[in-house]
């Protein structure tokens, strides 16, 4: 299974991953679009993304998440009710949801992001 | 099941087509009538009025029956309504809670408005449907169904012979019936009753929803005070709506980012401290057997007392193991508190379905209290067993609970004996007699039957034509206003007592629930205390019932914040998360001042409506002093040294060298006379009379001053 995988000592918090991902999936540049996300702390960069555990896939009540074939966790948007659970309920807080769409997103391992990364703090592994 | 064959006995009354509507800040701005005497199908507009002085949900349920009932019109009279509707915020997915019906109707317990609130996914379709709410009236001549499309636009009564009449398999049969497929189960909710609703007044409606998991219809209950009972006297099998295509956004709300952000916080709540607080997504509402127990609340042999040694023979963590499921479940999407438990494979040992194995939708903590130790029954299996056909049956577990059990003290003091009972030998603790008592009630035969007229009725039936002693009937008999009590032990809590004796439709919890504040946390220890509690905690949760909320996720789950508010009991920060949603969805701009004035206006007016049917004044707020304090010896010896402490330190009585009698006595004089001062601050407080009757100058201040308000109060005052 693909999986996005994170050395966030390496991270320099430049947020081109953000950039990368909006622009793939929201065809904009807007960081809270992201399916990834960097937060600058004291004690050194964090990176936010799915591990794609499955967790969400058990809180649904519809069913409307689930492990694709390839083992990454998807969201059906169109059986989706949007209620959120699964954005309260993600253990790494890496389920997303913006104010101009009713159903969360969430990495797919899609990898846009690593190729962007200019010190490869982020990439993705076969597990 | 032959769905074709079942289908082809059905013969169309009337069809109606209307026009897919849309919603509007949480409002369809419609509701729709339905006579089933003449099958009429009519739409309403929602006028501003409703909105403004009524809300939703159980406002416009007791608004509409206002205007369909006289002061003369008995429960099974055609014109009682049943009004079905959720509420303006009602079918939010974002927020824990959010799908709840409100039913109301005139009551075969109480002759007055009942209202009564139920999970399963029929408020929130009805109203993506093109509804507030749905108004059902007359009587039909043979059972009919009622089909929604809430897709296509129809409207249809048809006659309906062949279907089952117990919910479990009728939910089934329908849910396949009008699902174009399987993927559209999910989209169909049914209501429906069951066999005892056609015989005892107790009656209540099944809701259903859809589980995609088990893929089968779970079951929600609106219980309390016989609604099922009118919807069989109507003769109504079931109403069935479908709707596809449900969305987080159909409330076309004001400012849907606000509501998801207030959702998403709770969430995040629920998942970080539900396990280490109230177990809900676990165990759910029978968390608390145990805890209750502990504290002498838990009602055991028909609350004489509040505990007892085999309490953890039906403990949470018994039922623990019971309960089966892959997943917690809501009653409604987005529920993440998810307090819906089931047992699966459940074999029956008893009555028309022995042998099958069934789901049972529980065990509730009320089930466990009232069909368990409230009758001394201590076996888990017998519980869920009678939880199941209560269910199945339309029966009310609570009012069967408590009715169970004031019979079998009946029996165990030789005021009804075996004759009577036709051979049940209702002794506590006996499940099979229980049972089968149940299962006559679905019959319609036999003692069974009797006990349906609920403990009102017994009482009178006992004391009038076998001889019992109507003061001790009177003492030992938990109903008020003709409503059984829920299942907590009120006897040591002066505050909780006044929250079961001074509510609207009768003791239910559902209005205040102030046991553990007053007695534990001892947070209102003044008559003045008791009472801002008794007017604060009834507005704010009648709240819940005007939008089509669930109580539970207020309260059964506390945030970090809490330990800092200035009045945890309220719970702040989440009174603050229900205004952002109603601002959110309506876009008014209400504070949390405002909102419990919302309340006072319907809670108001439901006061007059009772006063209006003859009854909603101060004589009808007494309780019996089973609630109060020990009616019989052998309670008083229970709990001697409390009660000769209390003596002495309360009532300056001496108990030493008094007898029992003596001191019961003087015990009691105290405890009642305490009870009518709370009466007096609570009347006071709430702004009433000293009758009970809210004054005008109150009605005018709070904005509920119609004036068909004021013709009823000012005969009163």
């Amino acid at each position: 299974m693909k999986v996005l995988k994170r050395k966030p000592e390496l991270c320099i918090a430049c947020h081109a991953c953000e950039s990368a991902c909006s622009n793939t999936w929201f065809k904009e540049d807007n960081a809270d679009k992201s399916c990834i996300k960097i937060k600058e702390e004291a004690k050194g960069n964090v990176i936010i993304s799915c591990t794609q555990c499955g967790e969400c896939i058990s809180v649904c009540p519809i069913e409307a998440i689930t492990r694709d074939k390839n083992g990454i966790v998807r969201i059906n948007k169109s059986a989706c009710v949007g209620c959120f659970i699964c954005v309260g309920f993600c253990p790494e807080l890496a389920m997303f949801m913006h104010d101009d769409y009713i159903e969360p997103f969430k990495c797919v391992a899609c990898g846009q992001c690593a190729k962007q990364c200019p010190t490869q703090a982020i990439y993705i592994e076969q597990e | 099941m032959n769905i074709e064959k079942l289908k082809s006995a059905h013969k169309l009354l009337n069809e109606y087509k209307y026009e897919l509507g849309k919603i509007e800040k949480g409002y369809t701005n419609r509701t729709l009538y339905i006579n089933v005497g003449d099958n009429t199908i009519k739409e309403k507009p929602v006028t501003q009025l409703m909105k403004d002085k009524f809300i939703g949900g159980k406002g416009f349920g007791l608004y509409y029956l206002w205007h369909a009932v006289t002061p003369e019109t008995k429960w099974n009279d055609s014109e009682n309504e049943i009004v079905i509707g959720s509420g303006p915020i009602g079918g939010i997915t974002q927020y824990p809670g959010a799908g709840k019906s409100l039913v109301c109707s005139l009551s075969p317990l109480t002759g007055m408005a009942m209202d009564s609130n139920v999970g399963g996914y029929f408020g929130p379709l009805l109203k993506f449907s093109g509804f507030d709410a749905l108004e059902l009236q007359g009587k039909a001549e043979k059972d009919v169904i009622i089909f929604i499309d809430g897709n296509k636009g129809t409207i249809t009564i048809e006659e309906a012979p062949e279907e089952a009449i117990d919910s479990h398999i009728l939910g089934e049969q329908l849910t396949e019936m009008y699902a174009e497929n399987e993927e559209d189960k999910r989209n169909i909710s049914v209501v429906s009753a069951g066999s005892a609703a056609n015989h005892a007044y107790m009656g209540l409606l099944n809701f259903t929803f859809y589980d995609v998991r088990r893929k089968q219809i779970r079951l929600k209950q609106a219980g309390r005070g016989g609604i099922g009972t009118v919807f069989r006297d109507k003769k109504i099998k079931a109403v069935v709506i479908r709707f596809a295509g449900v969305k987080g956004n159909l409330n076309n709300a004001d400012d849907q980012g606000k509501i998801n952000r207030t959702g998403i916080k709770l969430h995040k709540e629920i998942h970080d401290f539900d396990a280490q607080q109230c177990r809900m997504r676990q165990v759910g509402t029978a968390n608390i057997i145990e805890v209750m127990d502990q504290y002498d609340l838990l009602p055991t042999h028909n609350y004489k007392f509040g505990a007892h040694p085999d309490t953890y023979k039906i403990s949470s963590k018994v039922f623990t193991g019971m309960i089966t499921q892959n997943t917690p479940d809501g009653c409604w999407y987005g529920c993440s508190l998810s307090c819906a438990k089931a047992v699966d494979h459940f074999e029956l040992k008893t009555g028309p379905y022995k042998g099958q194995k069934v789901i049972v939708d529980g065990p509730e903590y009320e089930n466990a209290a009232g069909l368990g130790s409230n009758c001394g029954i201590f076996d888990p299996h017998a519980v869920l067993e009678l939880n199941f056909y209560c269910d199945t049956y339309a029966i009310d577990t609570i009012s069967y609970g408590t009715m169970t059990a004031f019979v079998m003290e009946c029996y165990e003091n030789g005021l009804i004996n075996k004759e009577i009972t036709g051979g049940l030998e209702l002794n506590f603790g006996n499940a099979e007699a229980s049972l089968e008592m149940l299962h006559q009630m679905a019959r319609g035969e036999g003692f069974g039957k009797l006990a349906g007229l609920g403990v009102r009725n017994l009482k009178k039936i006992f004391a009038e034509q076998y001889g019992a002693d109507p003061v001790f009937l009177n003492d030992i008999g938990m109903e008020q206003k003709g409503l059984e009590f829920s299942e907590y032990m009120p006897k040591e809590s002066l505050a909780q007592q006044g929250g079961y004796g001074l509510t609207n439709k009768g003791p239910q919890h559902d209005e205040a629930w102030l046991i553990f504040m007053d007695m534990v946390n001892n947070q209102i220890p003044t008559f003045e205390d008791k009472a801002e509690a008794l007017h604060y905690f009834p507005m704010f949760r009648t709240w819940f019932g005007l939008n089509g909320l669930c109580k539970l996720p207020w309260n059964d789950i506390i945030p970090a914040s809490n330990k800092h508010s200035d009045e945890p009991a309220k719970i702040p920060e989440h009174v603050q998360n229900y205004v952002e949603l109603f601002n959110g969805v309506t876009g008014k701009n209400i504070d949390k001042e405002q909102l419990i004035i919302q309340s006072e206006r319907v809670y108001n007016f439901q006061r007059i409506f009772n006063i209006r049917m003859g009854y909603g004044k101060r004589i009808h707020d007494a309780i019996p002093y089973r609630a109060m304090g020990p009616v019989t010896v052998e309670e008083y010896l229970s709990r001697a040294e409390r009660y000769d402490g209390q003596l002495k330190e309360l009532v300056g009585f001496n108990p030493e060298g008094k007898s029992t009698e003596e001191k019961m006595a003087a015990l009691r004089a105290y405890r009642e006379d305490q009870y009518q001062m709370l009466t007096d601050a609570v009347y006071k407080r709430r702004g009433w009379t000293m009758d009970g009757v809210p004054t005008i100058e109150h009605l005018q201040s709070i904005g509920m001053d119609l004036p068909e308000v004021i013709e009823v109060v000012k005969k009163h005052l």
